[in-house]
């Protein structure tokens, strides 16, 4: 879920902003050159992801998909998602430019944290143990997202207490069909693409400038 | 409004030729931004309102179709409107109105004028400024403001391809009506979307290895070489000043 222009307080667009930067500062420097392409065009796959309502019980929300970029991206994922949001803000206005560096951060943050997580779990042999993973990484990110949400409008007002715990409550049917999504998607991968998950990000392969 | 839409509507803006249009992107990205952290930064009803005046002077000069800009405000006004139910009742202060235990606060109306003003006054702006341009114009013009390299390379790439696989994607969506599918809550449909954006992914991790052969026998040194330098016009540097003493003002009087 976006935070639209102007309902968050200055002090919170700025701490988003600055922890946007750092993350995206250290996803540029994991990125080699080679990698960027891959980067982009997985982040167009996000960006139109984005665009595909599932049906929930009597209404629908967008696919989120910040858990399977954790999981593909890790720290990639920061520049990957700012990319993406700044897009949709100036194209669709969904979100906004005020607040990219806040929309990013609670996004892009649950998708490294899980990412890191449960990465390294995604490439056990136990089917059982890969399943609860991905249900973690997919289900989790999207639960952080919407708590980090919540707390960026408390931050703002005690006001907003009430609609911030719509919020999460919103959130919790959506946990579920992400996790179930993302251990079909990743389970796909790994039967079709298995290089993808192979390179980790956190490690050799995209690591130095 | 559906994807289809949204997706038809890209970069509508853009095609004009008012002096609006022509201005130099950088000019606008920098307007823009100052423009919209102040007018974020406002805390009082009469600012919030004087600073709808500049994005609609911008509007009516760039000649921008009035129903088109109503569609867009609509989406953003839609969460607002959730702001207006619940803000007015959990609001602590003055009440105004009441309706058995339901109590309408005057600050909480207050707070939701503000937020709808501000929204609006920066969502017209982005639409006036930075819609008004190419969405790799705008991108060029990032590698002049100081963006790192990578960044601007990955806006765009990641431009480029989002037409490329939207196309992908209808397809395949062309394919699942074709045979029947009909989404519900269920976990078909889930499983069906998963391989969607599954497969989605798959080809676009192919066609970026594509890319990168590509780009490699191309002798690809990560570097972009620009052909075209932008050149800072008296108009340029005229809106620019304007859109910055505007903001100063409403800085001022906040």
């Amino acid at each position: 879920m976006h935070i639209s222009e102007g309902v968050v307080s200055f002090p919170v667009l700025a701490a988003g902003g600055v922890l946007t930067l750092a993350g995206v500062a250290i996803g540029l420097r994991k990125m080699q050159y080679d990698k960027l392409p891959e980067v982009a065009v997985l982040s167009s796959v996000f960006f139109v992801g984005s665009l595909i309502h599932i049906p929930i019980g009597p209404s629908a929300a967008h696919l989120v998909l910040n858990g399977v970029c954790g999981l593909l991206l890790g720290w990639l994922a920061f520049p990957a998602i700012l990319v993406g949001s700044t897009l949709q803000a100036i194209l669709f206005q969904f979100g906004g430019l005020t607040t990219l560096g806040v929309n990013t951060f609670n996004m892009a943050f649950p998708a490294v944290l899980f990412g890191c997580i449960c990465g390294r779990f995604i490439r056990s042999s136990k089917r059982r143990v890969r399943m609860v993973a991905e249900f973690v990484a997919g289900g989790g990110s999207v639960l952080l997202s919407g708590l980090l949400v919540a707390v960026s409008m408390v931050a703002t007002g005690d006001s907003f207490v009430p609609t911030a715990r719509l919020i999460v409550l919103v959130h919790i049917p959506v946990m579920i069909v992400e996790g179930i999504i993302t251990i079909i998607v990743i389970e796909f991968i790994k039967m079709t693409r298995p290089q993808m998950l192979r390179s980790h990000p956190m490690r050799e392969d995209f690591q130095g400038v | 409004m559906s994807e289809a839409q949204a997706f038809r509507g890209i970069e509508e803006f853009s095609q004009g030729n008012t002096f609006i249009h022509n201005l130099d992107p950088r000019a606008k990205i920098v307007t823009t931004i100052v423009f919209s952290v102040v007018t974020a930064m406002s805390n009082s009803i009469i600012t919030a309102a004087g600073a709808l005046i500049f994005p609609l002077v911008l509007i009516v000069s760039a000649r921008i179709d009035i129903r088109k800009v109503l569609g867009r405000l609509y989406i953003v006004n839609v969460f607002i409107l959730f702001l207006w139910i619940f803000l007015p009742v959990t609001f602590p202060g003055d009440v105004i109105y009441a309706v058995g235990p339901v109590k309408i606060h005057r600050e909480g109306l207050f707070y939701a004028l503000l937020i709808t003003l501000k929204s609006n006054a920066i969502v017209l702006t982005v639409i006036a400024l930075l819609g008004t341009s190419p969405i790799f114009t705008l991108v060029h013009a990032l590698s002049h403001l100081w963006i790192p390299d990578k960044l601007v390379h990955l806006f765009f790439f990641c431009f480029r391809y989002i037409h490329v696989i939207n196309d992908e994607y209808r397809r395949l969506q062309q394919a699942m009506k074709i045979r029947g599918f009909q989404p519900g809550t269920n976990m078909h449909t889930y499983r069906t979307y998963a391989y969607l954006v599954g497969i989605l992914l798959v080809r676009s991790f192919d066609r970026a290895e594509r890319i990168v052969a590509a780009m490699k026998c191309r002798g690809f040194k990560g570097k972009f070489y620009i052909l075209n330098n932008y050149e800072m016009k008296h108009r340029d540097y005229l809106v620019a000043a304007s859109g910055l003493a505007f903001s100063a003002i409403l800085l001022v009087v906040k």
